[in-house]
């Protein structure tokens, strides 16, 4: 089984359409959106939820008004501004370290695991997907991402099915960290503008980091032909093949309000481009 | 002020806002200041192109173990009581894996031996500078480092004195959002009119419900796709700051990382209808 994850540094680049796009051409696969933070890939593949899972991460303390003796050790020792003037816990700002319940005197401070969100296994129109999503304003996202990426690849072993595709989030902090482990390959998402250019070389360090085969996709082509050509040129002298380029073009926004995927929204124009990408990342897996 | 600038999905335009509202204010002779928050992945340097000084160096306390202090097997009460699994028994000794630990100092507190100090582990640098008259701040979350909160809570710090500090928020709705909006007076959400746009905007308007913070939207892109978002606007009472139309034309020059506040038609008006809405919407907000 191999699994391939879709990132690129830069947000709004279009790796969703991508996904959503690769997911409708090439052998069966399962679908995995680790972009718990903002998940968007289910508004195109509209899942039917076969099974539901708490995901819970780390303790949620709680400080009991009756006990509490307002010593103030808490908050003293409170590295993150946890804890409010009156002695509550701030769930926002606390990271379950558990400091609060060892220096209180008073044993005020009991603990319960926190639930950080949920995650679902689906069928789709286009095989099973594996997605979540974090509570509001809930930390350890990567923790979720690599509950969901484990998740796709169990089901996957299940359904013998050879392939997982992994729909990335942005940046190149915890969660890209947690997407990208495991994986053996990662197609980056770029267009051409000089801010995504920047972030895409701070994503190909990261995967470099990891010793991580990588492909990349030009999006947008056409709105900036100077940087395509860096891209090109960056990807020549990185040892990142080039798997195909995409226009600037409206009809992607067009299928995502119809909620189609490209290739089932313009399957003889756009959804050939996504065909010949798909060719040249099986060539290379 | 503080004025933090955010959105649930990435790539909708929040860097594109926060820089062109940033160099809009400054044209008006506004004492402005500027936070890049999206320690990930700053771009806003690219479009207000600051002079910056040196960078620094910022790190978080992590633990040191004093192998001759350390009572051993008998004892592990820092593994024990260490959450994020960032110390372990190995063989003989206690090791420390410094990029797991979150730097909360319970091992240390844990410690009967006094065996534990504070060592620190470099999570990136800041650096600040001037963009003109705006003062401007920026930090670059090292590679391979997982955690940017605690960068981000480093480069809030470099301006609490011009008289209004734009931050541009990192996308999404978990820990390094909480902590880039931490502060703020108000925030704008930016968002596009597509289903993505649409259903990231939602999480990112609970979440700031929940923080209890003063919001508005700005659309971006107005025009590319349909008009949900400002249905969704309408009924739930969340004032529409102002939106930017689509074009090809503000595409390519953001491409080249070029400011589009004075370029394009429209936008001068927009960004100062944008600007008027904050004010009227935090009026009483010093």
């Amino acid at each position: 089984m191999k699994q391939i994850v879709v990132i690129s540094g830069k947000g709004g680049t279009g790796k969703t359409s991508v996904v959503s796009g690769l997911a409708s051409v090439g052998p069966k696969k399962v679908l995995s959106d680790c972009d718990v933070d903002a998940a968007d890939l289910h508004l195109i593949l509209k899942p039917d939820v076969l099974e539901t899972n708490d995901f819970f991460s780390g303790e949620r303390p709680e400080i009991s008004a009756d006990k509490c003796t307002s010593c103030g050790l808490c908050a003293e020792h409170c590295r993150f501004d946890a804890i409010s003037d009156d002695f509550q816990i701030i769930p926002e700002k606390c990271e379950g370290c558990g400091v609060c319940s060892y220096v209180c005197p008073a044993d005020a401070v009991s603990t319960l695991p926190r639930k950080c969100g949920q995650w679902f296994i689906s069928d789709t129109r286009f095989g099973k997907m594996v997605h979540a999503a974090l509570g509001i304003g809930e930390e350890n996202s990567g923790k979720l991402v690599t509950t969901v990426r484990n998740a796709s690849a169990e089901v996957a072993e299940k359904e013998g099915v050879e392939l997982v595709l992994v729909d990335g989030s942005p940046g190149v902090g915890c969660p890209v960290i947690a997407s990208l482990t495991n994986a053996d390959m990662a197609l980056l998402v770029a267009e051409p503008t000089v801010t995504a250019m920047h972030d895409l070389e701070r994503v190909h360090s990261l995967t470099k980091h990891f010793r991580l085969p990588s492909m990349a996709i030009i999006n947008k082509c056409g709105l900036n032909p100077e940087l395509e050509e860096t891209i090109r040129k960056f990807c020549t002298e990185n040892d990142v093949t080039l798997a195909g380029e995409l226009p600037y073009d409206r009809t992607f926004t067009r299928a995502q309000l119809e909620k189609k995927s490209i290739v089932e929204y313009d399957p003889d124009g756009l959804g050939k481009k996504i065909e010949q990408i798909w060719n040249s990342i099986e060539l290379k897996l | 002020m503080r004025i933090a600038i955010a959105s649930g999905k990435g790539g909708t335009g929040k860097t594109t806002v926060a820089v062109n509202l940033a160099a809009y204010l400054d044209s008006q002779d506004i004492d402005t200041g500027f936070i890049d928050c999206d320690v990930e992945e700053p771009n806003a340097h690219f479009f207000l192109k600051p002079e910056l000084g040196p960078a620094k160096e910022e790190t978080l306390p992590v633990p040191e173990i004093i192998t001759d202090k350390c009572l051993g097997e008998s004892c592990k009460k820092c593994i024990e009581q260490c959450r994020f699994k960032s110390l372990i028994w190995m063989v003989s000794e206690v090791l420390v894996f410094a990029e797991l630990c979150h730097g909360c100092g319970l091992c240390e507190l844990a410690c009967p031996a006094d065996a534990i100090t504070e060592g620190k582990r470099v999570v990136g640098t800041t650096s600040t500078g001037k963009a003109g008259d705006i003062n401007f701040a920026t930090a670059l979350l090292k590679i391979g480092e997982a955690m940017s909160p605690p960068l981000i809570k480093a480069v809030k710090k470099a301006d609490s004195k011009s008289e209004v500090v734009i931050t541009d928020c990192p996308p999404g709705t978990s820990c390094p959002v909480i902590e880039a909006i931490e502060g703020s007076d108000f925030v704008v959400l930016v968002t596009e009119p597509t289903p993505f746009g649409l259903h990231d905007l939602d999480l990112a308007v609970q979440l700031l419900k929940i923080l209890k913070y003063k919001f508005g939207v700005v659309i971006n892109r107005s025009g590319m796709g349909d008009n949900s978002v400002e249905e969704y606007l309408n009924k739930n009472n969340i004032p529409l700051l102002g939106s930017l139309p689509h074009s090809r034309d503000a595409a390519s020059t953001y491409s080249s990382g070029d400011l589009l506040w004075d370029k394009i038609p429209g936008f001068k008006q927009e960004y100062e209808k944008i600007w008027n809405s904050i004010i009227k919407l935090t009026s009483g907000a010093a």
